[in-house]
This record gives C-alpha cells, sequence and structure tokens, in this order.
C-alpha cells in the first residue's frame, strides 16, 4: 500500500495487546546467551585482523608481509597487492577495501592477516611492516572553512532552503540574537564492535555480519565483489547497538569476504574496539551560527541557521543540523545552508539522529539566549512561535503537539519553580538550575514487504529481512501480528535479520518500527482478508479474538480455516505523505542539573522528556528507547568529544577508557520519560512516528540551558567540561 | 600482541629470580599489564604469575600501622575495616579509582606500577619518548588535556593516574621489597616513583627482578582524612586533579597538615612548604591561598591541560574548607 491518505480507523485501534508494556520476547535468548551474534556463529572459521594505515594521506612505498606470512598459523595477508579488484562508488554505494597504494584517511586497512587463532593472526598483523609516504592534508574542520562547498547528497535533503528575505528582515528585527555553536567529533561507540564471519559455497555468499539495513547493505556487497545481488546473502538476526555505525557496510564485511573465498574456507573478524574509531564511520564536528530576529513581543521575523560540517573528500554526506529549523519555528524570512568542507579524515556518516541531534544543541540553546534576552519564558517564546503549518513547504502537519508536551513537561518537573536569574539557587556545594528544550524529529516511511503465515498448530510465523539492534522490534511485530490476528503473543514467531525474507527497510533513521511494522499490518490485513473468505464471513465486520474469527453469533477456530498452512504477503510504501505533509516527532525536555561550585563538575539530577510520536507499540520498549536517547543527549552535553590531533590527522582517543559515554553514576535515577496519546491518522497504517532517536533531540539542549541557570556560563562549545565552566564560577570565600 | 610463555612463581624467590631474567615480567591482577600486552605497548617474552604467592595479607605491625600485601585486591583493600577506620584517605582513594569489577583483580603493587595513560603512548604508532626513548614527546605540542603541570620535563609530561598512590603519599607510606638475590628493602613512597628527567622510561625505583612484596603504612597521622577527585564524569575515569588531605585542626587553628595531589604530575606530588604553610596558621582563605601557591609553584600548562592550575587551586580551597569545618 502506498500512504496516501489518512487510514482511519483500524483493528489496531482496540490496544489490546499493542501499546502494552510487555517484556521482550526475545529478553530470555539474550540474558542467557541463547541469542548469537555475528561473531559467535560457527566455531570451524579461520580469523582475521585488520592491520590499519597509520598515517593520513599519502602513499604506500613498500608492505613486507614475510615475517607476517611465516608466523605460526597464518593462512593469508591480503594487501593491495593481492587483493582482487572491487567495484567502487561513494561510501554509500560500494566499499572497496585495500585499494593501496593510495591512502586516504587514518585507519584505513592496508593488509588483512587470516591466521587459525584470533592470536595467532593479531601476532602476526603487528609484523606487517608498511613503509609510507606521507602527503600533508586537512584534517581539522574548523581551520578549513574557506574549502567549503554545497553538498550534494543524492538520499538527502536539498542543502539550502530559503524563503521570504532572510538578511532584510533580520536586519531590520529590533531583537536579535547571533550566535555560533561548536559541537564535536563523535563516535557511535555501541557495544558489540563491528564482526562479520563470511562462508562461501560455490559463487554464493553467507555473509553473518552486524549489519542495521541488510538489504542496503546486500546491494552494496554485490557492488563492491562485482557479484550478482542474488548470490549475496546477509544474516543478522542480533545486533549489539549500532546507533548509525552499522547502517552502511564497514570494512570488516568486505575483508572476510574477499579472504573466504580467497581460502575457500570461512572467515571471521571483529575490530577492535581501537580500530573501530578509525575504520568505521563517526559524526562529523559541526559550526552551527544561529540568527533570530524577534518583534518585541517575540515573534521570530527571520530564522537563519548555517552549518559547516566535514568530510572525506570523495563523500557528499554531510551533518544536517539545520533541518529542523526548516520546521520547528514560525517566522517568514528563513534561511537555512549546510556547507561540507573536504577533508582527510575517516568517512563520518550518520549517528542516532543525524541532523537534529546536534543542530538542536545550537538552535535551542540560542532560543534560550533570546528568551532571556526578551525577558520572556523559554516556553511561552516558543508557544508564541507555534507554526499553524509547516513555515517552509507550508504544507499542514501530520500532527503536532509541540505545546501540549512542553506544558505536560512542565507541570510535571515544577517548571515554574525556576528562577529565571542564573546563580540564584543552591544545595550545599552545588549551584542548581533548571533549563528545557523543545525536541523534533524527522518521521521518515520507508519501503518494506513482510511475510506472514498461519499453520495448522495455531503458530503465526512473521518474516522479514528487518533487523532488531536491541531496540525490541521482533516484541513489537509478535505484538502487531498478535492484535491482528486475535492470538496470544507466544503463538507468535517472529523470524528477522536474513535476506532470504521479504525486503525490508532496517533500522535507522526512525524509520524500523513504522516502515517494518506497517508492512506487516498490511500482511495481516491480507491474511484477515483471506481467513475471513474462507469462513465465509465479510472481511470487514468479522473479528479476530482468542484464535478464532467470528461474525455475529457464528465463530471459527482459525487452525480450522488454514489447511496446511495461510501465507499473505503486505507491503508499504511512503506514497505522497512525504511530500504532501510535514512529518516529525515532537518532544519537550526539562533538566535539572547541579554544578559544583568549586571545580565546576556537572552532575544531571533529574531528567523529564514528554513526547507526542503518534501510537505508542509497547510502552516498555518506547520508554526505554527514550530514556536511552536522553541519555545520548547528555553524553552529547557532557562528555563525548573524540579529539582529532591535527599533525597526524587521527583520533587521539581512540579507545572507551578516554572516549568518554556516560556511566550510571552520570545518570540520575530520577529519569522519566512519558508518551502522550496521539494517533497519527496520516503517518502510516500503525498510525505511530518513530521514535529510536527522538530522545536526543533537545535532551543535551535541555542539560547546556539548566547549566546556564545555575551558574550564568553560557558555554557554545560542546562538550561542557568542567574546564569550560571553571572562570564562571563564583570566587571562593 | 607478541606471543610470551608464561609460568606461575612457586615461592617468593623463584618469582625473583625469574624475573631478573631479560623479557621476563611480573602478572599480578593483569589488569593494565594485559591491555598494554594486546597493543604491543608492552612485549615481555614471558610472564612470572605471582597470584598464588602469600602475599595477600593485611598486618599490623608492632609499630602500630599496617603492612599490606603486595596481592591485596584494591576491593579488600578499600573494604578493611582498619583501614576504613584509621585510614579513611586510602579507603577513599581507591574506591574512587577505575571500576569494582576492575578493582576485584587490581592489587596493590600492580596499582603502584600501573603505567600513564598518556594516548600517544597507548598507540606504538606515536612517537613517544616513555615508549621508545629518545623518539619524542607527542603530547607537548599536541593533546594533553589528561597531562602534567608539575614535574615534567622536555622529555615526558606524562602523568601517574594511581589514586591510591596519591593517599599513601599523603600517609607515608613505604614500599617493601625482595630481589633475586633476596635482599630487602624498604623504599618511601616518595623515591619510589620517578620523575621523567630525561629518561622517561625510568618510572620506579626497582631494580630489575625487584619485586614489590607489600606497603606498610606507619600509624595513624592525628586528623581528618579527606580524598577528593575530581574527574569528568562522575565514575570510572582517572583525575583530573585529586587532593588527598589529612588536616588536624581545633578552633580555627591549623596543628598539621598533609597534602599530596594526583593527576598533576608524573608522581602523587607533596610540596612540604604547602604544609608549612599551614601549620599553627588560620583557617581561611589567606592561609589556602598561601598552600595552593606553594603547592602550585612552577605549576606550567601545556595548552589542553592549562585549566588545571586555577583548578588544582580550587579543588585545594573546597577540600581545605571541608576539612576544617568538620
Ligand atoms: C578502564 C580503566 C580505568 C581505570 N581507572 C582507574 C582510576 O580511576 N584510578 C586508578 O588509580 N586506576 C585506574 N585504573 C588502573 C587500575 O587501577 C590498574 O590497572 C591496576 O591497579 C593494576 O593492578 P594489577 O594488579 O592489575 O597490575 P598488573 O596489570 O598485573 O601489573 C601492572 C604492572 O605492575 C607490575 N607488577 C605487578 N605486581 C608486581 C610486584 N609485586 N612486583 C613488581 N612488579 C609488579 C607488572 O609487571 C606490571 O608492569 C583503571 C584501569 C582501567 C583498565
Ligand atoms: S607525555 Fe610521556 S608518555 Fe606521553 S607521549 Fe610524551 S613521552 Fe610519551
Amino acid at each position: 500500500m502506498d500512504m496516501n491518505a489518512p487510514v482511519g480507523a483500524n483493528a489496531l485501534d482496540a490496544e489490546r495487546i499493542v501499546g502494552k508494556p510487555l517484556d521482550r520476547i526475545d529478553g530470555r535468548l539474550k540474558v542467557t546467551g541463547g541469542a548469537r551474534y555475528a561473531y559467535e556463529m560457527q566455531q570451524d572459521a579461520l580469523y582475521g585482523f585488520v592491520v590499519e594505515a597509520s598515517i593520513a594521506k599519502g602513499k604506500i612505498t613498500s608492505i613486507d608481509t614475510l615475517a607476517a606470512e611465516r608466523s605460526p598459523g597464518v593462512k593469508l595477508v591480503l594487501t593491495h597487492r593481492n587483493a582482487p579488484k572491487q567495484g567502487t562508488g561513494n561510501h554509500r554505494e560500494a566499499h572497496p577495501v585495500l585499494t593501496g597504494p593510495v591512502v586516504s584517511s587514518y585507519g584505513e586497512p592496508v593488509a588483512f592477516v587470516v591466521a587459525e587463532t584470533f592470536e595467532q593472526a593479531r601476532a602476526a598483523a603487528y609484523l606487517v611492516d608498511v613503509k609510507y609516504d606521507p602527503k600533508g592534508g586537512h584534517f581539522a574542520l574548523p581551520q578549513h572553512l574557506g574549502l567549503a562547498r554545497v553538498p550534494h547528497q543524492a538520499d538527502g535533503a536539498p542543502a539550502d532552503s530559503e524563503v521570504g528575505n532572510f538578511s532584510g528582515a533580520y536586519a531590520s528585527a529590533p531583537v536579535q540574537i547571533d550566535v555560533s555553536y561548536g559541537t564535536p567529533l563523535q563516535s557511535h561507540a555501541m557495544m558489540e564492535p563491528h564482526a562479520t564471519l563470511a562462508m562461501w559455497d560455490g559463487d554464493k555468499l553467507t555473509l553473518h555480519t552486524a549489519n542495521q539495513m541488510l538489504n542496503q547493505g546486500q546491494r552494496v556487497i554485490a557492488r563492491t565483489l562485482n557479484i550478482p545481488i542474488g548470490n549475496v546473502r546477509l544474516v543478522s538476526p542480533f545486533i549489539g547497538g549500532g546507533f548509525g555505525g552499522k547502517l552502511w557496510v564497514n570494512a570488516d564485511a568486505i575483508l572476510a569476504a574477499i579472504a573466504a573465498r580467497y581460502l575457500k574456507r570461512p572467515v571471521k573478524v571483529a575490530l577492535t574496539r581501537q580500530q573501530i574509531f578509525h575504520v568505521t564511520t563517526h559524526r562529523s564536528d559541526t559550526i552551527q551560527r544561529v540568527r533570530l530576529g524577534t518583534d518585541r513581543d517575540g515573534r521570530i521575523v527571520a530564522i537563519g541557521h548555517d552549518v559547516f560540517s566535514g568530510n572525506l573528500r570523495s563523500e557528499q554526506v554531510y551533518e544536517a543540523a539545520a533541518l529542523q529549523t526548516r520546521s520547528l519555528y514560525a517566522g517568514s524570512n528563513r534561511l537555512t545552508r549546510h556547507r561540507l568542507v573536504p577533508l582527510d579524515i575517516p568517512v563520518a556518516s550518520s549517528m542516532r539522529a543525524p541532523g537534529e541531534a546536534v543542530g538542536l544543541l545550537a538552535l535551542e540553546c540560542a532560543m534560550d539566549e533570546l528568551a532571556e534576552k526578551l525577558k520572556l519564558d523559554p516556553i511561552e517564546l516558543r508557544i508564541r512561535n507555534e507554526p499553524a503549518e509547516d513555515p517552509e513547504r507550508h504544507v499542514p502537519y501530520s500532527s503536532r503537539h509541540l505545546v501540549a508536551c512542553m506544558q505536560e513537561g512542565a507541570r510535571r518537573f515544577g517548571w515554574n519553580r525556576r528562577n529565571p536569574v542564573p546563580g540564584q539557587v543552591r544545595d550545599g556545594q552545588w549551584l542548581v538550575g533548571i533549563g528545557m528544550s523543545a525536541g523534533t524529529r524527522g518521521n521518515p516511511l520507508r519501503f518494506s514487504k513482510a511475510n506472514l503465515r498461519l499453520d495448522p498448530d495455531g503458530v503465526a510465523t512473521v518474516r522479514m529481512a528487518m533487523t532488531d539492534i536491541g531496540t525490541g522490534t521482533y516484541t513489537i511485530l509478535a505484538q502487531i501480528a498478535a492484535e491482528m490476528l486475535g492470538l496470544p503473543l507466544e503463538r507468535v514467531q517472529v523470524d528477522l535479520g536474513d535476506t532470504i525474507f521479504p525486503e525490508a527497510a532496517g533500522s535507522g533513521g526512525s524509520f524500523g518500527a513504522a516502515s517494518s511494522g506497517s508492512a506487516l499490518f498490511e500482511a495481516c490485513q491480507a491474511l484477515r482478508q483471506k481467513l475471513a473468505t474462507r469462513a465465509g464471513m465479510d472481511p470487514e465486520t468479522a473479528r479476530f479474538a482468542d484464535g478464532r474469527v467470528a461474525t455475529g453469533e457464528r465463530s471459527i477456530n482459525l487452525t480450522e480455516l488454514v489447511g496446511s498452512g495461510i501465507e499473505a504477503e503486505g507491503e508499504i510504501s511512503p506514497g505522497r505523505n512525504n511530500q504532501d505533509l510535514s512529518q516529525q516527532s515532537y518532544g519537550a525536555h526539562f533538566a535539572e542539573i547541579g554544578v559544583d561550585q568549586d571545580t565546576g563538575e556537572v552532575r544531571v539530577r533529574r531528567m523529564l522528556g514528554v513526547f507526542a510520536a503518534g501510537r505508542v507499540l509497547n510502552a516498555k520498549t518506547a520508554r526505554s528507547q527514550a530514556i536511552g536517547g536522553m541519555v545520548f543527549g547528555a553524553g552529547a552535553a557532557l562528555h563525548e568529544d573524540l579529539v582529532l590531533d591535527p599533525r597526524f590527522g587521527y583520533f587521539v582517543n581512540h579507545d572507551l577508557a578516554e572516549y568518554h559515554v556516560p556511566v550510571h553514576a552520570d545518570i540520575p535515577p530520577n529519569i522519566d520519560a512519558i508518551f502522550l496519546p496521539e494517533l497519527d491518522e496520516r503517518s502510516n497504517p500503525l498510525k505511530s512516528k518513530g521514535i529510536g532517536e527522538l530522545g536526543i533531540c533537545g535532551a543535551g539542549a535541555a542539560i547546556a540551558n539548566a547549566i546556564y541557570n545555575a551558574c550564568g556560563a553560557r558555554i557554545r562549545s560542546y562538550p561542557i567540561t568542567l574546564d569550560k565552566i571553571l572562570t564562571d564560577l563564583p570566587k571562593q570565600s | 600482541m607478541k606471543a610470551f610463555s608464561y609460568g606461575r612463581a612457586r615461592s617468593l624467590a623463584d618469582a625473583a629470580a625469574t624475573a631478573n631474567k631479560p623479557g621476563f615480567k611480573i602478572i599480578a591482577g593483569g589488569t593494565n599489564l594485559l591491555d598494554l600486552m594486546k597493543l604491543q605497548v608492552e612485549t615481555p617474552s614471558a610472564l612470572v604469575d605471582i597470584n598464588r604467592l602469600p602475599l595477600d595479607k593485611i598486618e599490623e605491625t608492632s609499630e602500630g600501622g599496617l603492612r599490606i600485601g603486595a596481592l591485596v585486591r584494591n576491593s579488600d583493600l578499600a573494604a578493611d575495616p582498619r583501614v576504613r577506620q584509621h585510614y579513611g584517605v586510602l579507603s577513599r582513594a581507591l574506591l574512587a579509582g577505575a571500576s569494582a569489577q576492575l578493582r576485584n583483580k587490581a592489587t596493590t603493587a600492580g596499582n603502584l606500577l600501573q603505567r600513564t595513560r598518556c594516548y600517544y603512548f597507548y598507540d606504538i604508532t606515536k612517537p613517544c619518548n616513555k615508549r621508545v626513548p629518545g623518539s619524542g614527546c607527542s603530547a607537548l605540542a599536541g593533546f594533553n588535556r589528561i597531562h602534567a603541570i608539575l614535574g615534567g620535563s622536555e622529555a615526558c609530561i606524562a602523568t601517574h593516574p594511581s589514586d591510591m598512590a596519591v593517599a599513601m603519599r599523603a600517609l607515608d607510606a613505604k614500599v617493601e621489597t625482595t630481589d633475586h638475590e633476596g635482599r630487602t628493602r624498604a623504599i618511601p613512597i616518595a623515591d619510589f616513583q620517578r620523575l621523567p628527567g630525561r629518561t622517561p622510561e625510568v618510572e620506579s625505583a626497582l631494580a630489575s627482578g625487584e619485586i614489590v612484596t607489600a606497603v606498610t603504612l606507619p600509624p595513624p597521622p592525628p586528623g581528618v582524612q579527606v580524598y577528593r577527585k575530581v574527574r569528568d564524569r562522575a565514575s570510572y575515569a582517572f583525575a583530573l586533579v585529586s587532593v588527598a588531605a589529612i588536616v588536624d585542626s581545633v578552633r580555627g587553628r591549623i596543628r598539621s597538615a598533609r597534602l599530596a595531589f594526583g593527576g598533576v604530575a608524573p608522581k602523587p606530588w607533596r610540596i612540604a612548604a604547602a604544609e608549612q604553610r599551614l601549620t599553627n596558621e588560620a583557617v581561611g582563605a589567606r592561609s589556602f591561598d598561601a598552600a595552593a601557591d606553594a603547592a602550585l609553584e612552577g605549576a606550567r600548562g601545556a595548552g589542553a591541560n592549562d585549566f588545571k592550575i586555577p583548578l588544582t587551586r580550587r579543588t585545594l580551597h573546597a577540600v581545605l574548607g571541608e576539612i576544617t569545618r568538620i
């Protein structure tokens, strides 16, 4: 079905199973070790270890592999000299490896050592002697803004947007804010490292690999290896987190595939934690300028957002940090621009909530600065700028309850106790502040298919090449099927993570649940139709409950209708909705923090997120996603900082001891996420919206605004570490 | 990781004799050594496992102090009632370090001998005088947020990362050792770790094959003990600055003070002049500032770590304020 029109009442509205806070159906497998991840599959494989380039740019002048080849257990040392020719394209189309002698970014694989054991492969990897002729390059974004160009990202939104006359309106606005914010390089730092087990059967390749979007991955791998797409199978039933770091194919998959073909034996590889930082992708740093011009009452007349980000020079992907600024607030003169600086650093790509996650760190703090200048309450300022329709595209919102989120959050959080004057509230050694931020995230829908089968034993089986990266996809799909077919949850089997199943969107961009769930919904509709017809009932009025289908007084057990098994397919396409409507999820974030009056250490004391994101499919997994996102937001505000050393063109702190993400002690027990009741008739048949990323969007800005409220330090460069606050602290007595 | 052989020491004498051979290295908890071996920063040809030696006791000494076996785990030491009651600064320092899992493995000797967390030291493709003498120091003109403001040299500005050692420095601990010929000695902790000078690869006073058997603490000094660790997140991060303070004060007057600093120097930093500036002085900003001036004399930032100078001052101020209010 194409999503073109409002969906109207449907069988999910009963919410007998859908929406309930049910435990994950795969939870037991995970806590007992029954869930097997890519690296845990098949034990008789050889082991690969990556040798990374230790220069950022230049040429390999020689590679001596002799010592490595003679090292115990070694079967193969692949380098650019013996690697096969591979397909090319940008990072999202093909992922060729060992393309030397040219080195175009630090850490790029220059050799791949395969041995009987992991330890042998690792030991031998250190024996590969690579000599380089290094060249200078461009590494640090802030130093090369002059090279910025307009990016042309095929699968992204246009880089620029303009409505009205921004510069004129801004120049004549009685109240102006013109501020620049910086966000750092970030690494996904998911728990499971990138890992692949590659096996060939003749010319057919099977990869057990940690990948978020299997069908996309299948295309990229086929193109890279120059083999038909039908010869590539990706299997990935369990993934230990991705956050976008596994959206695209990484070097582990291609290296393992090439080596396994060469050796005619399965080969497995996992990147080490240190390697992940350079061998895979990261989020670019950004430099953002936000300009807001309002009348004396705080109504925005001009809103501008300029963003610089960087990427490897062959790439077009940019950090779309001004996207939300196109639709979040009213104002008739608008300008957003993204510029991309070509650099010689590893590929930058999507990381959880690409765009909004860092864009809101700038926009929502600028709004806080504006509120202060206007002497307006930050929530009131936002309410005054609530648009009636999308202010750039002049189309309606599919649904938008931002104001309700802010008001409900304010009530629950005790926002009225906030003292607008910074530095007024103390609790012992702590300077205490509270802050808020609006949150928004685009709500895309992607093409997906599903297969649903009901067998004589009364068990329904869902099959799709969808992934569950730890979010709860297995569970919500089971809930949808159970609800639609009137079966208990235990009678639904969900098989995901295999490209032999029908094509699915995969997990990313907050489109996973909506896309896969809608395809399954359509498959359920089709199966209901078939079952009702077999029962001689009107599919429109037949009721599915307790394993039976009923109409009026008549009721038949489903197992009597299935014969030897009955199947149906379903499919969803975005249709016109994405163009005809402005589709976002919304939320409001509130944070209370303490700043140590002596040292500037920041501790989060309370966090609350209130969201309006369509139908909640499982109250428990939704809350976990939202809170996980808020923790991510806290990390972005306070901790995460991948530091580039421009002398070497590499990331200095490439391990988890020095690349800090929040630990338990950083997150207060008093953290909560609440979803307002909302059904979006025009988002998709489930009436849901994506929630995988919404929790981050704005969470960090609420913390930054709370820090300002606590101690008057307006830090415009993230993360807000204590050294930046120190000079704003009161004198010690 | 380079292939290595592994053997379990049967006795202290056996351990010392074996560890004296070139390329041999002692393994205790392994929480630092194994990480470094995986990255090929350390490449021993053989490991001597001392974990079965009877060095895991905490005993009272005849002078009224404690002798802590080299293999006492950090969590056990922190939880020992005698330590908690009389050496609170040590207990707190230990609990401020690493994570519960690491503390369960980490040993007293291993903690003292853990190596710096300098990012460039950890990456064998980067110049580092400590790892490869003469190759240069990448941190001096590089990213040096976690580096030393005191005691560093033109060759190396790495910090010693231990929290425990800072508390032990304030407590005037001694490190007891034995060597392959059975000779024993007790090294004052002040002399145990070395400043880099022109030889940053030499980190301790230990001779080849010399094994740490215990750390002894003298009887507890008078006064209130505090350990304050300032770091980038609430737990599981190394100190940017830490202060171990033991201060005896009555009615607004300080009778004696001991101050040791972590996170700022290649070894726990203790300056007698800073303590003198407090002794027999009135509690208050004036004496606190004077102590900070003395402690930070000669302090120099290398860029990203400049903030540690005001941070050390402010942290000391806060600690002294807190300790003299108790
Ligand atoms: C992620 C992480 C975070 C950490 N955070 C902190 C922190 O915040 N604060 C902190 O203080 N520490 C921290 N640590 C470090 C931890 O405290 C040390 O790794 C631990 O104390 C080392 O003890 P071990 O017994 O495991 O030593 P090992 O790794 O076994 O040995 C370390 C060194 O000591 C030598 N050695 C060991 N025993 C003897 C002996 N008896 N005689 C002679 N030589 C010996 C070994 O040869 C080796 O060179 C952290 C570590 C990690 C991995
Ligand atoms: S500070 Fe010391 S450990 Fe770090 S790079 Fe320089 S010499 Fe090496």
